[in-house]
This record gives structure tokens, C-alpha cells and sequence, in this order.
């Protein structure tokens, strides 16, 4: 047993943050949020050039073929950086989707246009309120062609391309479901920018109207994909939420040392040691369960549900704990716009909602753990 | 990153599973693996005496304190091997709940201070459970303030002579030996003055009282010291560095890596498995699953982070302030969970006797238990200000009493 990262894939931790240090500063950040541009060009130009896009992609379809450890190390880096880019819908969606269900020549199109940089993916599940549900997706598919609405669609307004789920069939089971590539430059395709929680990743309503359509996987396996899918995201948005999580600790470790109140540092009251050290608590715990989390993805081990539902819950409770506890610390200052407490406020609470809510993931946990009890 | 064994752990695997279930007292297992925080009472056996015979038969095939040198009574295993060990050993691992504070605490401390004739005397016989130790450092006015302690001990010829009380000594009823944290020099500031020996319990002087506990139990003593004589050669570090001496034992507290900490949540999520509500099975309900599922996700998150210390430990690292973690996350869960199944219960929740209540009191006497898991060791805040201070480098408390003689330190707050 080993439970630790390899002094390689540490290396590529280093590289990573020291690239994300150098090219997204909190400023290049706010250039997004303040509405500047949708995303950060330069910095997804970068991401390619250094390999990091293609990280988990094979050789064969243009990508590094390192594999998802190394995958799991950018992601804490991302996290950190707070990086305003369509990272977790391109990568962590779009192309898992493409690695689990793609066909050779849908892998060779579109994850090499992935990894080099060139196309930006999403996925394309959500149609309003609640969460992943078979019994949500209005949308239909028959003949090829898409119709309906999918809201919200994470980077929907940027995307090249998405991943559509569709209702192909009226059973009311599982099987009714089905996945589709849409080339969204491509006609009877209606994007709308929503504002958003957290402004430095877009969401967007899609509506299709007779749009054009390739199937994605087998008819009536969507749902299957899905919940793959959606688990192999858990895993790589918990190590992002653990980067936000230690990021957000340090800034309010940093302030709680600088800052003087009462003739002392505010870091020597206990009251503020605590709620610190209780962030310090709930990032580890988050962080160890993303370790098992990283092993189960990256050996596509029997335990990867439970696995990732428990790092969903972990990391989004921390990323939550920490980001609104680092406004705490700052007090009055951590609420102003100037400092960067609220983007990690944001992004935070925006990546709670994201794969499906707190309590989604909850009920997913322990369905997976009784089913595991009772095997 | 890998879970899997490697093939010399693998190999040691399978040859533990082998030697336990050859030797280990089966007809307790099933009560052992009932039994949780609170209640480890076996019903027709003494289980002090079940629990040393278990020690002994361990020791004399070799599987007594597994990380410790063989020439004291260990085996020299790695960090890993000690870990397969507590997996395969499961419930019956229950049954060295009394030897914790000797093997976890007092054998550290003997091993990294004591003289190495002393070592050889000791070690072996507390590692095969024949010999119990306790530790003897808090005192009524000390609490979490360890250096506050009052009990004295004077030098005269080639003994020093003990004089005070401790409190909340865990199994000195059954001790033989005891590690002592003393004052030797109360003109100093507090930490300074400090001295530790090690001593027979059975020595004259020496009187326990047992203490009973909120939960009716009695796990914990008063000990008092009547010029009690320790010969010199029994002392423990230098004269006066004590505290440097309680710092290796109290780290070695900290961090019992791979001790698997009850949270009380596998308890939980088995008696929600089965248990029925008004409307229908409990873990079918929404309320339910989503507070089992918070908690099944920091009890995970706790066992890795000990499997992450572990591995960290078996690339040469040392156990840090980080480890503080563990007992502070999982004392204040085991008694929240304590007082969900009880809520779970309803107004029979009340009922505590093991012949009328659910599970026979099993959360009952968890809940009754729960408080003293948060203060023992180090209380909740104590823990926090570790973190907050050693793995987070915020500055420390404010202590008025650091560079003032103990004589002249304030010992009341009022009047």
C-alpha cells in the first residue's frame, strides 16, 4: 500500500502551480468576472501548450496519456488558481463521456480537438430545477434530430460542442435515455448566457429546434454513461474543491497574521485559531477522501461510486466551510468586491450545485453503501 | 497511489489471517464486535483476564506490539504490517483496550529514556500484557495545563521522595508500573521545574481510588502519593526535563496511527439498516440518509487520513501535530451520533438498561461515554489550538505564567 502521489506526478503539481501562479493571478480572474471576456483565451491557449488539457487523453486521440492521478494533481491546481476557464465541463465532462462511450472516429475528432485546445465541450444534462434524474430529461431525440431545452449548461455559451441527453424511448426506466454529440456551431441551435453565481464560469440555457445529432454510446445506455460520467466528475471537481478549499485556508491564515485588532494579531484570538483550525479539519478530510477517490478513478476500481460520492460530499462541504469562513476572518473587508474572498465564495457554492446538489450525492452514497452491504 | 498489497505484505497477510484464526478466543467475537465506546463488558468471562490471556498467547508467537525492536518484545514490523495486523485482528483487537496507555504511551516514553537494562526488564513483560502500566501526569489543578501539576519529589540520597495526587489516571486499579510526571523544582517557571520516573504501582505510599465517571463507570482513579520512595535509576530524562520527556509520550498519544478511531458511524448505519420508523425503513428516509451520509463521508475521510500518515510514516516520516485531527473529529461525532440514535428511538431512547433498551443500551452507554473521549487526551480545544498553532503557525495563546516561578503562579480566580 501506498496512499500518496508519486514524486513524478508531484513534480507535475509544482510545474502546475507554478504555471498557474505565473498566468492566472487573481486579476487575470477578475478580468472574467468583471465581464472583460467570457473566459480567460490566453490561459486555455497555455493549458494546451503545456499538455495539461490532454493530460488523461491516450496518445492515440492527441492527448499526454498520462493518466487520471495526473489528471486528479491539475485539478487541485485549478482549484486553487481559481481559473477561469471551461476546464471542468471540457475535461472533466465532455471528454470522459467521449473516453467512456466514443467511438474511434468521435474520440479522433473531438477529444485530439480537446487536448490541443481547439474545442471546448460541455454536457448538456440539466433542464431546470432538480437533480440527475432519468425522469428530468424532456428533451427528445427521434430521427437524429434534437428537441427541447437544457438549462443550466456549464460553459454553454463558449462550448464548441456538447453532450446531450435525450429521451429516445417512453418506458419509464433507465433505458429511455440516450446520449448525442451536437456540433453547437451548427444549425437549430439557440444559446443564451445566464447570469450565474459565479460569473468566472459561465451557464447558459440551450434550446435545440430540429438540431442535427450523433449518437454517443449505445441507444438506451445514456443513463448508464451518465452516472459513469457524473462519478469520474465527482472525483476531478473534489480535488479542484480541495485546491479552493486549501487556497481559501491560506488566505484566511495569511490575513489572521497580518491583520492587528485590540494590539494583537486577530490569529492569536482563539476564537479565530478555531473556526481556522476547523477549516484546517474539513479540507483534510476532503482531501483524504479524494486521494481514495483518485485511486478508485484511476484504477476504475468496483469501489468508484462510493468512492466518489463520498468525495463529493467531503470536498463540497469543505470548499463551502472554508470559502465562507475565509470571508469570516476577513470580516468586514472579506465582503467588499476588491478582496478575492468572494470568487472562491462563488466558485464554491456554484460547484456545490453543479454535478448534482449536497443532498443528490448524499442519497447516492448511501444507496451505494447499502447495495455494497448487501452484496 | 496504491491500495493494493504488495506481495511481502500480502504474504504477511495471510500468515496473520492463519495464526488468528487458529488462536484467537472465537467464543467472544461475536460480543466483541457488539460491543462499542462505553461497553466492553464481557458477560460470563472477566474481560481483563480474557484480554491478557489474548496478550500472552499474541507475544509468545511474536505478535505483540508489532512496531516495537524485538530484543523488547515486539516483532520490528513496519508501519503497514501493524496496520494488516489491527484489519485481520478485527474485534478482538477490542481486547487491548488496557494495554493502550502502555503499549501506545509509557512504552514509547521507557523506550526513548530509560536505560537499556531497565528496557530489557520492562518492555517485554508489558508488551505480552503480563505487566500493565498507567501514566500518572494529570492532576486536579492541571487539566489541560499538564505543567501546572503540584505533586513534588524530593531528592534524598539515592531515592527522591513523592509527595501529591494525580487524577484521572485510566487503569491504575490494575497497574503495576506507572510513568510519573513530577515537580522537582518549584523556583522555576512551570515547565522548567518538571521530572519523570517511572515507579511500581504495589510501592508503599502509593493508595488509588477509583472515580466514578458521569457514565457510572469506572475507568479513571485518584492516586495519591505519600512519601513514596523511586530510587534514582528509575528516572526518566534529565532532572528538570520533564516536560521535554511528556512531550514524547503525549505525541505518541496523538498520533496512534492505524488505531482505527470509533466514530460510532459503522453502529449507526447498521442500526439504521434494520431499524423501522412510523412510515417505513429508516434509511429509506430522506432525513436519515442525508445526516448517514455526512457522517459516513468524515468517517471515511478519517481513515484515509490515518492510511495517508501511514504511508507517510513508511517513507522514514515522522508523526505530526496534523495527526491532533483524528481524536477531534471523531469525539464530537461519536457523541452526535450517540444522541441521533437515541433521537431515532424516540422516549424509549431513555431507557439505558441492557435488559429493556434497543441494542441492549449500546447507544446509551456511547452517549454516557462520549463526553470523556472529547476532554481525555488533550479536550477539543486543546486540539484545535495544536492545529491552529503547529500545523497552521498562528501564534500561541497568551500565557501569563510562562516566565513567573511556580510558586508565585496565581491559583485562584477569585477571593
Amino acid at each position: 500500500m501506498n496512499f500518496d502521489f508519486s514524486d513524478d506526478q508531484k513534480q507535475l503539481r509544482d510545474q502546475a502551480r507554478k504555471f498557474l501562479t505565473e498566468k492566472c493571478p487573481p486579476k487575470a480572474v477578475r478580468a472574467v468576472l468583471d465581464g472583460k471576456a467570457p473566459y480567460d483565451k490566453d490561459l486555455w491557449k497555455g493549458l494546451a501548450e503545456m499538455g495539461f488539457l490532454g493530460v488523461a487523453i491516450p496518445e492515440e486521440f492527441g492527448g499526454a496519456g498520462a493518466g487520471h492521478l495526473e489528471l486528479c494533481v491539475i485539478a487541485e491546481e485549478m482549484g486553487r488558481a481559481n481559473a477561469p476557464v471551461p476546464f471542468s465541463s471540457t475535461v472533466y465532462l465532455a471528454a470522459e463521456a467521449l473516453l467512456i462511450a466514443g467511438s474511434d472516429a468521435q474520440k479522433k475528432k473531438w477529444l485530439l480537438a480537446i487536448a490541443s485546445g481547439e474545442a471546448i465541450g460541455t454536457l448538456a444534462l440539466f433542464e431546470g430545477k432538480g437533480n440527475p434524474s432519468p425522469k428530468t430529461i424532456k428533451l427528445t431525440a427521434a430521427n437524429g434530430m434534437l428537441n427541447g431545452v437544457k438549462k443550466p449548461v456549464a460553459d454553454g455559451a463558449i462550448a464548441d460542442f456538447a453532450v446531450v441527453a435525450a429521451r429516445t424511448g417512453s418506458s419509464g426506466r433507465d433505458g429511455d435515455i440516450s446520449l448525442f454529440i451536437v456540433d453547437l456551431r451548427a444549425g437549430g441551435v439557440e444559446v443564451k448566457s445566464l447570469t450565474n453565481l459565479d460569473p468566472t464560469r459561465g451557464q447558459a440555457e440551450i434550446t435545440f429546434r430540429d438540431c442535427k445529432a450523433e449518437p454517443l454510446g449505445a441507444a438506451g445506455e445514456g443513463w448508464s454513461i451518465l452516472t459513469q460520467v457524473l462519478d469520474r466528475a465527482a472525483v476531478l471537481c473534489a480535488f479542484e474543491q480541495v485546491g479552493g478549499s486549501d487556497r481559501a485556508l491560506e488566505m484566511g491564515r495569511d490575513y489572521a497574521l497580518d491583520r492587528i485588532a485590540f494590539g494583537r494579531q486577530i490569529g492569536s484570538f482563539q476564537a479565530v485559531k478555531h473556526m481556522l483550525a476547523d477549516m484546517y479539519v474539513s479540507a483534510t478530510l476532503a482531501r483524504s477522501n479524494s486521494y481514495y477517490g483518485a485511486w478508485a478513478l484511476s484504477t476504475n476500481a468496483a469501489e468508484l461510486p462510493e468512492a466518489a460520492a463520498a468525495a463529493r460530499i467531503s470536498a463540497t462541504q469543505a470548499f463551502q466551510h472554508c470559502a465562507k469562513n475565509n470571508i469570516q476572518v476577513h470580516g468586514g473587508m472579506g465582503f467588499t468586491w476588491e478582496f478575492d474572498c468572494h470568487m472562491y465564495y462563488r466558485r464554491a457554492n456554484a460547484m456545490a450545485l453543479g454535478l448534482g446538489s449536497l443532498s443528490y450525492w448524499e442519497d447516492q452514497l448511501i444507496d451505494r453503501m447499502r447495495k455494497k452491504n448487501a452484496a | 497511489m496504491n491500495f493494493d498489497d504488495t506481495l511481502q505484505e500480502a504474504e504477511f497477510r495471510a500468515t496473520a489471517r492463519a495464526w488468528i484464526a487458529a488462536n484467537a478466543p472465537k467464543q467472544y467475537e461475536e460480543e466483541l464486535r457488539k460491543s462499542s465506546l462505553g461497553r466492553t463488558q464481557l458477560k460470563n468471562a472477566n474481560i481483563l483476564e480474557v484480554a491478557k490471556a489474548w496478550q500472552k498467547k499474541k507475544a509468545d508467537a511474536g505478535w505483540a506490539c508489532l512496531h516495537w525492536p524485538k530484543e523488547y518484545g515486539g516483532r520490528g514490523s513496519s508501519p503497514i504490517e501493524r496496520v494488516i495486523w489491527q484489519q485481520e485482528e478485527g474485534p478482538f483487537g477490542q481486547l487491548s483496550r488496557m494495554f493502550i496507555i502502555g503499549h501506545g504511551m509509557c512504552g514509547p516514553t521507557m523506550m526513548a529514556f530509560a536505560r537499556e537494562e531497565h528496557k530489557r526488564a520492562y518492555l517485554p513483560p508489558l508488551a505480552s500484557g503480563e505487566k500493565v502500566w498507567c501514566q500518572l501526569f494529570s492532576e486536579p489543578a492541571g487539566g489541560s495545563d499538564v505543567a501546572g501539576l503540584r505533586t513534588r519529589a524530593e531528592k534524598d540520597g539515592d531515592d527522591w521522595v513523592i509527595n501529591g495526587q494525580k487524577i484521572w489516571t485510566s487503569g491504575a486499579h490494575y497497574s503495576d508500573y506507572g510513568i510519573l510526571l513530577t515537580r522537582t523544582d518549584p523556583t522555576v517557571p512551570k515547565h522548567k521545574g518538571l521530572t519523570m520516573f517511572f515507579l511500581d504501582m504495589k510501592s508503599p505510599g502509593v493508595e488509588v481510588r477509583p472515580i466514578k465517571q458521569a457514565s457510572g463507570a469506572s475507568d479513571f482513579n485518584e492516586v495519591y502519593f505519600t512519601n513514596v520512595r523511586i530510587p534514582d535509576h528509575q528516572r526518566l530524562g534529565e532532572v528538570g526535563d520533564g516536560w521535554n520527556v511528556s512531550l514524547t509520550t503525549l505525541m505518541n498519544e496523538r498520533s496512534a496511527i492505524g488505531a482505527a478511531v470509533s466514530t460510532g458511524f459503522p453502529e449507526l448505519f447498521e442500526y439504521c439498516s434494520s431499524l423501522m420508523l412510523d412510515d417505513g425503513p429508516a434509511i429509506e428516509d430522506r432525513a436519515v440518509r442525508a445526516k448517514l451520509a455526512s457522517w459516513a463521508a468524515k468517517a471515511s475521510g478519517l481513515k484515509y487520513t490515518s492510511m495517508r500518515a501511514i504511508s507517510a510514516l513508511s517513507k522514514g516520516e515522522r508523526p505530526g501535530p496534523e495527526n491532533s485531527i483524528g481524536k477531534l473529529v471523531a469525539g464530537s461525532m461519536i457523541q452526535d451520533v450517540a444522541t441521533y440514535a437515541l433521537d431515532l428511538q424516540g422516549a424509549a431512547g431513555v431507557i439505558s438498561g441492557a435488559e429493556d433498551s434497543e441494542l441492549a443500551g449500546r447507544f446509551q452507554a456511547m452517549l454516557l461515554r462520549a463526553p470523556g473521549t472529547r476532554v481525555e487526551g488533550g479536550t477539543d480545544e486543546i486540539m484545535r489550538n495544536i492545529i491552529a498553532e503547529r500545523v497552521l503557525g498562528l501564534p500561541g495563546d497568551i500565557r501569563v505564567d510562562k516566565d513567573v516561578p511556580f510558586n508565585r503562579i496565581l491559583t485562584k480566580g477569585r477571593g
